[in-house]
């Protein structure tokens, strides 16, 4: 089980209000258990992304939800094209 | 064999390391393999040039692949992971599939985030530190006071109260760590290590010790100076001491603490004939002894 202490033990650039903002804001999604957030591998790679669009790739943060939007839209579009039986790559 | 890492990210090898930053960074918005899930090369291209600036952003390792000490992908270190679209291109993308309102999310949490925040805010207690302290026997039999310096150059003066053992832990309240946010100090836990004595051996509040006396000193009794705890102490040995008798020096042993009365010292005689005497010898040859007795009696059948 990922707890938010896990989560944030795992990247060392991760401060976690930055975390506690994109979750209340729904770039990273969250389960909770009892009093206590508890993630997924999903929403690990989701913070490893956001973390490299914010410290990489230098996406600030009001641009933050148009990318993770049309990123969101992608990933959905593909499940759906494979949900059909179509490769989205062939 | 990985590729040069300068022709990699596109910079001359006198490039600054702020123009090596703001290449890679080019080439990561271009190929971060998230942002290109229709494209399977793209992720081995990241990872590349995030290996290639990793190796040029660090000084030391860059001075050494300029070298020639290591080569580019010698000291490769697993770059990050990319590997989102590894999740959102399968089932468990759903999870970030339609967006909904994003109030909720915020309300959702609210008081987990605000039980959070009042925790990081609330004072802390300071933490405790531990030391060991070595006590000389005598002290830890009569109690005294001995000075600890902690690692900061403070002395703390510890009371050391009679009758203690080694291994147990004395707390002195408040003289640990500071407290956080106007928390309390933590404690200072000192494990105390008695020194073992060679002369007494210890038990419980009593002490034992054996004592040598001469013959003369067995036979016909008399004064003898005795070392105790608390210092040189005269007892009257009664004529015919022999050899194992016991002595008890009442409120000699571990000295008395609160309510508990000290203990007791006890002498164990041992007669020492010392060394030989023509005197002594010549009168025990004509001695005729008034009871004889045989000292091995009753050894017999005992065995």
């Amino acid at each position: 089980m990922i707890t938010l202490d896990i989560l944030c033990a795992r990247f060392t650039a991760l401060d976690p209000d930055d975390l506690r903002r994109w979750i209340a804001e729904g770039h990273v999604r969250t389960d909770r258990a009892a009093d206590d957030l508890v993630f997924t591998e999903i929403d690990v790679e989701r913070v490893r992304l956001i973390l490299e669009l914010r410290d990489v790739m230098q996406v600030n943060e009001d641009a933050l939800p148009i990318v993770l939007s049309l990123l969101d839209q992608l990933y959905e579009l593909r499940r759906k094209m494979r949900a059909l039986g179509v490769e989205p790559d062939a | 064999m990985a590729e040069d890492p300068y022709k990699l990210l596109g910079v001359p090898p006198d490039a600054t390391p702020e123009a090596i930053k703001a290449a890679y960074r080019k080439l990561a918005r271009k190929h971060h393999p998230d942002l290109n899930p229709g494209k399977p090369e793209a992720e081995d291209r990241f990872k590349a040039i995030s290996a290639a600036n990793e190796l040029l952003s660090d000084p030391e390792r860059r001075a050494r692949f300029d070298r020639g000490e290591i080569d580019a992908g010698g000291q490769e270190t697993p770059p990050s992971g990319a590997s989102y679209r590894r999740y959102a291109d399968e089932q468990a993308g759903a999870r970030y599939g339609q967006r909904p309102d994003a109030e909720t999310f915020e309300d959702l949490f609210a008081d987990i985030f605000e039980a959070r925040r009042r925790a990081e805010t609330a004072p802390r207690r300071g933490a405790d530190d531990f030391y060991r302290l070595g006590v000389p026997f005598l002290h830890a039999v009569q109690g005294a006071t001995e000075p600890l310096t902690l690692p900061d150059g403070r002395v703390l003066k510890v009371n050391i109260p009679p009758g203690i053992v080694t291994g147990q832990v004395l707390r002195l309240r408040g003289q640990g760590g500071p407290g956080i946010r106007g928390g309390q100090a933590g404690d200072a836990l000192i494990e105390v290590d008695v020194a073992e004595p060679k002369r007494w051996r210890r038990e419980g509040w009593d002490l034992h010790m054996d004592l040598p006396v001469s013959l003369q000193e067995a036979v016909l009794g008399g004064a003898v100076l005795v070392p105790t705890p608390s210092g040189r102490l005269r007892v009257t040995l009664p004529a015919g001491s022999d050899t194992g008798r016991r002595i008890r020096l009442r409120g000699k042993g571990v000295a008395a603490h609160g309510a508990r009365a000290a203990g007791d010292l006890f002498l164990t005689l041992r007669v020492v004939i010392g060394p030989s005497d023509a005197a002594l010898d010549e009168f025990l040859r004509g001695w005729m002894p008034e009871h004889p007795s045989d000292p091995r009696a009753g050894l017999e059948g005992a065995a």
